[in-house]
């Protein structure tokens, strides 16, 4: 049974009534037997063009506003004092130097900062959107090492950073778990209110009876986010009420959470986001907002506060490390007779996110027996989060190794040990695939690589100091919609807008809904404006789970079977449409025509001309996510490396890397490439270079800086080769399934498995790095 | 003195602490060049100093009395967009676009320094004098500005189809 696949489910929150309710409201292409999304079959459309991004030309300009460059009258600049101890008690504040500071206008600690709810920790509430629920500067406490312990306003940056350094605290300390090693009990993890672990027969009896068997552990670091733009926050007061501009991946979660944190009404606080410098699960509603805006509310004055690259570090969580043993035991034909995946990952005793990292195995192979599980402990450090596929980017690169590991043992070809072992049904909840195509991903993948050159015996292709290595591994990200979509369509006789409270980070988000609304609308793209990224438009979109495309796509189309209705009344009798029903008629040529009779149309002008109305105005809520429970619904991605390591100094290059998607229909093919190319390059830094160092003594993240936590730069990334299956998912909005995260999953094995090839050594520590190859 | 801002004579600051990525972004609103470390390490803030690159974040604002500065929003002519920001939008050089700024002007200067012969740690001919457009050559010299997004191969698609166009436009002169 499906405890993880419970626990995923339990996002929606559903009391009974309300999935019954949902059922009658979900519409028939969700539902099994259901209608597809008509979408799915248009084929000379807007969806599956390489348009090119909306906002192209303001981003090449620099012209695209981001948080901390809305200028407000009056304004006052932000500078954090971090704390340099991991736990204990503030002794002593002495801010009289920064105060008397030229330029200072407040310095706020704990004794003079106004009292505040705790945030609303994520997954508390449907609309919590903070990393974790610590008091922020309401007590002497210090929970961990770079905690924000003051904060300074002045009228220039330069003199709030002077006045900070002038701080001076005493504290006293008392012991910390900052390692593994010093951490308290460890205990099954839980995610989204659930237990990680699921067990199918006895996997620990059959894999000690299997004739074949891998049994190892594999290591990943810590990660931090690193987008390029440090978070900041640039906010006012105006009478009673919060205006912030954010940068966030989640408007109407930091909007909700911030007037509980403040005591205030929800439409007290309005959060403007439309650009978004990165964000991959990191930018979302951390300590440095809720300071500013207690700040702002203290000075009497608009804050901006624009976090340094080290402050981003202390303040903002990120990856958890992993410790995982995966143990596989296979017959003579390589079936697989029992998978164990289970390990250790701490978190923090304020956050509830243990990583995931079992996630990807629960739908992976059709194993017998299958034992599943995660435990965690506390450690006292800054709360770690979501990145970029949580679970699967890190859970991959341990199932995919050992996989790759016991092909070898077993004399098989990598890709053929997979195939033999692909499920019909999802192996640990039941359920059918929604749509699984992995086989024809991996034979698409395949022949274009170029894989049948690839000696299987490691360590046989040389040139000059140069090993060279090939290796696959199985990429794998669920389809996610989480419930509270809605959007709003503005139609008037030049075109429609669409409205919605949805993110763009880099997705292209405007661009691919645009793309979709001009379809599902009948007109033409430069027709349909898209407006997003502000918490007083419709919806509850978390930008997360690779879910926007989804949730905004279906929120769009139950809009616009409101608009057909509308329009329907609104034409009347006088109009060719007379007496058709909603079902009868579809959108196409900027109106509205028979299904089977498209001579009966009638254009949105000429319909709203004659009721003499300027525009139309409809909403529409998406349902329940109910495609999740009739189906297990996911993306994969057959992934092939090509490295070569240096005999004589152990470094690693990757000279060719091919992504191979079956990830539903693709929606832009231009954006959608960018997309995957993003993932699998972070998935490059977490096989090679990327890693969090944490003073294990002290907690202090050391590397805190871009020159010192190292990511794929130019030079790392070579041309990134990506295809993918185009086969619409039956059963979603548009047969799309979302793509964002899913590149940075079996990138790492790939890697690995391919320095194997290299090389001949088996590296289960991650980072790759050199050291671990000489 | 004044620093010369895209054409416009500017007032260096009186706080001499103040970077000139300071002074572009929050005394000149031009918010195009972007602060991405505020340490010399992701190239965000490149601009061009005198006609080569430099980090605005690392460079003192009056150290540049007298010279003439280049953003983001100087690079096009009378407002059309520059040859390779359209290039930018054609290859999807770009995702979140908040590096994109410091690519575009790191890309400019860096071609000048391939024409005048400087070279890189993969410049095989030391004395060739101009260098090739290679990719190495291009991703070697473009490592210093950081992308998060994962838009390399966009970036220097768009590098090397653009500046391959130029050369072969002065060629055919």
């Amino acid at each position: 049974m499906s405890i993880v696949g419970k626990g995923k489910r339990a996002i929606q929150g559903a009391a009974q009534s309300v999935m019954k309710k949902a059922v009658e409201l979900a519409p028939d292409s969700l539902l099994p037997g259901g209608r597809p999304d008509p979408l799915i079959r248009r084929q000379h459309g807007q969806i599956g063009r390489p348009v090119s991004r909306v906002d192209g030309p303001l981003k090449v300009r620099g012209a695209a506003p981001f948080a901390a460059e809305v200028a407000l009258e009056g304004m006052v600049y932000a500078a954090l004092a971090h704390s340099t101890i991991a736990k204990g008690r503030i002794l002593t504040i002495d801010a009289g130097r920064a105060e008397a500071a030229p330029g200072v206008v407040l310095v706020m600690t704990h004794r003079n900062a106004p009292r505040l709810a705790p945030p609303p920790r994520f997954l508390s509430a449907a609309k919590a959107a903070a990393g974790d629920d610590v008091p922020v500067m309401q007590d002497d406490r210090v929970r961990w090492n770079g905690e924000p312990v003051a904060l300074v306003l002045a009228e220039t940056q330069e003199q709030a950073d002077h006045a900070r350094s002038l701080i001076r605290i005493t504290y006293a300390e008392e012991p910390a778990a900052t390692s593994l090693a010093t951490a308290g009990a460890h205990e099954v993890g839980t995610f989204m209110g659930e237990p990680l672990s699921a067990k199918i027969g006895d996997a620990e009896a059959a894999f000690a009876a299997a004739p074949h068997k891998v049994d190892a552990v594999y290591r990943t670091p810590p990660h931090n986010h690193n987008a390029l733009e440090p978070h900041a926050a640039t906010l006012v007061w105006r009478d009673g009420a919060l205006f912030v501009h954010d940068a966030t991946q989640a408007v109407a979660h930091t909007a909700w959470s911030l007037a509980r944190i403040f005591g205030l009404e929800e439409d007290q606080v309005h959060v403007s986001s439309p650009y978004v410098g990165g964000g991959f699960g990191g930018k979302t509603l951390w300590q440095h907002q809720i300071l500013a805006a207690a700040a702002a509310r203290l000075a009497d004055r608009p804050v901006r506060i624009a976090l340094s690259r080290e402050g981003v570090y202390r303040v903002v969580g990120g990856r958890s490390p992993t410790e995982q043993r995966v143990a596989l035991g296979a017959d003579a034909d390589g079936r697989l007779t029992a998978i164990i995946h289970r390990g250790v990952t701490p978190k923090t005793p304020h956050s509830a996110m243990p990583e995931p990292f079992i996630l990807p195995t629960q739908s992976a192979y059709a194993a017998k027996t299958i034992a599943l599980e995660v435990r965690t402990c506390d450690l006292d450090l800054v709360a770690n989060t979501f990145m970029r596929a949580p679970g699967e980017a890190v859970g991959t690169v341990a199932l995919e190794c050992a996989m790759d590991e016991l092909a070898e043992q077993l004399g098989l070809d990598p890709i053929e040990l997979r195939l033999r072992n692909e499920p019909e049904t999802d192996p640990v909840s039941g359920r059918p695939f929604s749509s699984r195509n992995l086989a024809v991903a991996y034979r698409l993948g395949a022949q274009r690589f170029g894989w049948d050159r690839r000696n299987p015996v490691p360590r046989s292709r040389r040139e000059g100091e140069w090993l060279v290595g090939m290796g696959c591994a199985t990429a794998t990200y669920p389809y996610h919609r989480m419930p509270g979509g809605a959007a709003r369509i503005t139609l008037d006789a030049g075109g429609a807008r669409i409205d919605v409270a949805a993110h763009e980070m880099g997705m292209g988000t405007a661009t691919a809904q645009a793309q979709i609304a001009a379809d599902r609308l009948g007109l033409p793209l430069e027709a349909v404006t898209v407006r997003y990224g502000d918490s007083s438009l419709p919806g509850v979109i978390l930008a997360g789970g690779s879910q926007q495309t989804a949730s905004v796509g279906l929120s769009v189309m139950m809009a616009h079977r409101e608009l057909v209705g509308e329009l329907l009344k609104l034409a009347g009798n006088d109009s060719p449409l007379a007496g058709l029903g909603a079902e009868e008629v579809e959108s196409a040529d900027a109106g509205l025509r028979k299904l089977d009779d498209p001579g009966r149309f009638e254009s949105y002008a000429s319909i709203l001309g004659r009721a003499g109305r300027g525009e139309l105005v409809v909403e529409g809520s998406a349902p329940m996510p109910l495609e999740t429970m009739h189906w297990s619904m996911h993306s994969h991605g057959a992934m092939f490396c090509e490295a070569r390591v240096n005999a004589v100094t152990g470094e690693t290059r990757v000279s060719r890397f091919l992504g191979s998607f079956d990830c539903g229909r693709i929606v832009n093919p231009k954006t959608a490439a960018s997309q995957f190319r993003g993932g699998i390059i972070m998935g490059l830094g977490l096989a090679l270079m990327e890693e969090t160092q944490v003073d294990g003594r002290t907690g202090r993240i050391m590397n805190r800086t871009l020159a010192d936590y190292h990511l794929p730069v130019h030079l790392d990334v070579p041309e990134i080769d990506v295809i993918w299956t185009d086969i619409p998912d039956p059963h979603t909005p548009m047969g799309a399934r979302g793509i964002g995260e899913i590149g940075i999953t079996g990138t790492g094995a790939a890697v690995a498995n391919a320095v194997y090839n290299a090389t001949g050594r088996r590296v289960r520590d991650f980072p790759i790095t050199l050291d671990k190859l000489l | 003195m004044s620093i010369a801002v895209n054409g416009s004579a500017v007032k260096p600051p009186d706080d001499p602490r103040v970077s000139l990525l300071d002074l572009l972004r929050e005394t000149l609103h031009l918010s195009g060049t972007k602060k991405g470390c505020d340490q010399g390490a992701c190239g965000a803030c490149t601009v061009l100093l005198d006609g080569q690159r430099v980090l605005s974040c690392l460079t003192l604002a009056v150290q540049c009395e007298g010279r003439s500065v280049t953003t983001v929003e100087g690079l096009g002519a009378d407002g059309a967009l520059h040859p390779l920001q359209h290039a930018f939008i054609e290859h999807d050089g770009f995702q979140c676009g908040y590096c994109t700024p410091g690519q575009i002007c790191s890309a400019v200067g860096m071609i000048g320094e391939l024409r005048r012969g400087v070279p890189s740690h993969v410049t095989a001919d030391l004395a060739a004098g101009a260098i090739p457009h290679s990719r190495e050559e291009l991703r070697e010299r473009m490592s210093g500005n950081l992308c998060r997004c994962g838009a390399h191969n966009g970036i220097i698609d768009a590098i090397a189809e653009t500046y391959a166009e130029t050369t072969h436009a002065e060629a055919a002169e």
